[in-house]
């Protein structure tokens, strides 16, 4: 199996793994660590098509992976202790403020 | 001396182990301290395969970037909501079964699909540090400064979201 192969496969079982984690994570921060497994996947696929195809676009697109990742766990965590201090819970299935 | 293809397949497998077992480590643990700490060895591994296919410079942001600061970050999170979490509110997970029939199925496709095309193999000259920061700052200089817009957004956004609520100031 070549390296691309291998790589690819990874990346699918960490992307398989992460949407595991948020079908079956209760905890709101949980749910953020498996969008961060996602998200690395996406990433290393990324770059690995970069270097088969020989192209730049991979690791430019990848870099902009890393950046709004930075962005979606920094507003993620802010939600998050807001919500812990308005609501008394960070379980993703008891938030039921915008419930009419 | 062991010959350099070898070497390769070595290293490629024990990135694979540790990733996919960090990455199991993450979803499952129920103690979300170490599935954080599970999840800085899955980033260090991903850096690790970002170093095999000669990404360096991306190695060097994914573990700037992801180990330093969004975990970081994440066991700040987790920290300042710990006293919450501690209350039992019934099981960490839920519909597990359901969960794996649906990624296992997911990973098949996926893994099928990608396995069975024809991959070219890689070019011999890995793409230089200079073409990159150049492609940086004239093909992709708008997405580039749009991304840094959208994080002093989200830094700003962020700190008004998690700031302590203060009284309105007295009117007069």
């Amino acid at each position: 199996m070549s390296l691309v192969r291998a790589l690819l496969l990874v990346s699918c079982a960490l992307f398989s793994l992460g949407v595991y984690g948020i079908l079956t994570r209760r905890n709101a921060v949980g749910l953020l660590l498996a969008v961060e497994l996602i998200l690395n996947a996406s990433a290393l696929n990324f770059v690995v098509f970069g270097r088969v195809f020989g192209d730049v676009h991979g690791q430019v697109f990848a870099l902009f992976v890393i950046a709004l990742a930075a962005c979606e766990a920094v507003v993620g965590l802010a939600i998050i202790l807001t919500l812990s201090r308005t609501a008394r819970t960070i379980l993703a299935d008891q938030v039921n403020l915008l419930k009419g | 001396m062991l010959p350099a293809e070898l070497l390769t397949t070595i290293t490629t497998l024990a990135l694979a182990l540790l990733v996919l077992g960090g990455a199991v480590c993450v979803v499952t643990l129920s103690n979300l301290f170490r599935a954080a700490l599970c999840l800085g060895v899955v980033l260090v591994g991903v850096a690790a395969c970002f170093l095999l296919v000669q990404a360096e410079f991306l190695a060097f942001v994914q573990i700037l970037v992801y180990v330093g600061a969004v975990l970081t970050l994440i066991v700040f999170a987790i920290m300042l909501t710990a006293r919450i979490t501690e209350q039992p509110s019934g099981p960490a997970r839920r519909q597990g079964g359901l969960a794996a029939v649906v990624s296992l199925a997911l990973f098949a496709l996926l893994a099928v699909t990608t396995q069975t095309l024809a991959w070219p193999q890689p070019a011999q000259e890995p793409i230089p540090l200079g073409t990159l920061g150049q492609q940086l700052v004239t093909t992709f200089v708008l997405p580039f400064e749009v991304v840094s817009l959208v994080l002093v957004a989200a830094l700003v956004g962020s700190v008004a979201l998690a700031a302590s609520p203060r009284r309105a100031p007295p009117t007069r």
